[in-house]
């Protein structure tokens, strides 16, 4: 099952700074196992959600081409210090993870 | 120390299914949102996968801004942030221009979320890395070359 993903959200005027880090191995799926030369199956994250207080604020889906590891920053203005930020992402399996943070 | 591990197993069990629960309960919005986008992201070219966007002939925009590095060492690892300056941006677009599947992600903005993504992308060699935004229905885009020394895809 997937690994913790890590949320930091700070202020910075009225703009609300969200990062994410979610663990992930970002399989594209073309990559071919150094060992055995057999294609590593496509195994990433496709869908990525955020809510700050229950109203969504980023709707994303990406592919294979983002690196391992996934980090996604985006700015949000309107929130306060207090809030919660919810981001939730979905992976090609059908894996999902979420995790939440207060603004600071 | 058998019974201990047996323990300590049926505890990581169950606090995975709790945790599993609690995922699915707080992921139904996830599941009414649009579907991945599968031709979009399994297009060949820059084209392509602009029509699987639905954008077409985007217009060259001095508002948006990329950064990125000039030259990547790692291409498994490249930084890439875009800002829009574009008023009203709904949605941030990043490609790059020579991977075998150009689109790299499409980030739909709302609820107050401005005009910038930050992100890290695997290239698989030297190109442009290419920003589309669509703001009050129109498309613009800017791009961005970014040299990679050891190629991140595949390999």
């Amino acid at each position: 099952m997937a690994e913790p993903m890590r949320i930091r959200a700070t202020m910075a005027g009225d703009v609300a700074d969200v990062k994410v880090l979610m663990n992930h191995p970002m399989e594209t799926g073309t990559r071919k196992d150094a060992k055995t030369g057999q294609l590593v199956p496509a195994h990433f994250i496709s869908e990525v959600t955020a809510t700050i207080n229950g109203a969504k604020v980023l709707e994303a889906n990406i592919g294979g081409a983002v690196s391992k590891n996934p980090y996604l920053g985006f700015k949000v203005k309107g929130p306060k210090a207090g809030d919660k930020v919810v981001v939730n992402w979905l992976d090609n399996k059908g894996d999902k993870n979420t995790a939440e943070a207060i603004i600071g | 120390m058998n019974a201990l591990r047996r323990n300590v197993l049926k505890g990581a069990a169950g606090a995975g299914a709790v945790a599993v629960a609690v995922a699915a309960g707080l992921l139904k919005p996830t599941q009414a949102m649009a579907a991945w986008n599968k031709g979009a992201f399994e297009a060949k070219n820059v084209g392509d996968a602009m029509k699987g966007l639905g954008v077409s002939g985007p217009a060259d925009s001095k508002d948006i801004t990329i950064k990125a590095p000039d030259i990547a060492e790692n291409g498994a690892v490249v930084p890439v942030e875009v800002t829009s300056g574009i008023a009203g941006t709904t949605s941030i677009a990043i490609l790059a221009e020579k991977n075998a599947s150009p689109l790299v992600g499409n980030f739909n903005l709302m609820g107050g979320t401005q005009g910038f993504i930050s992100t890290r992308i695997k290239m698989g060699q030297t190109s442009l890395v290419r920003a589309v935004v669509n703001a009050g229905g129109k498309s613009y885009t800017a791009a961005k070359e970014v040299k990679v020394t050891i190629g991140g895809c595949g390999g």
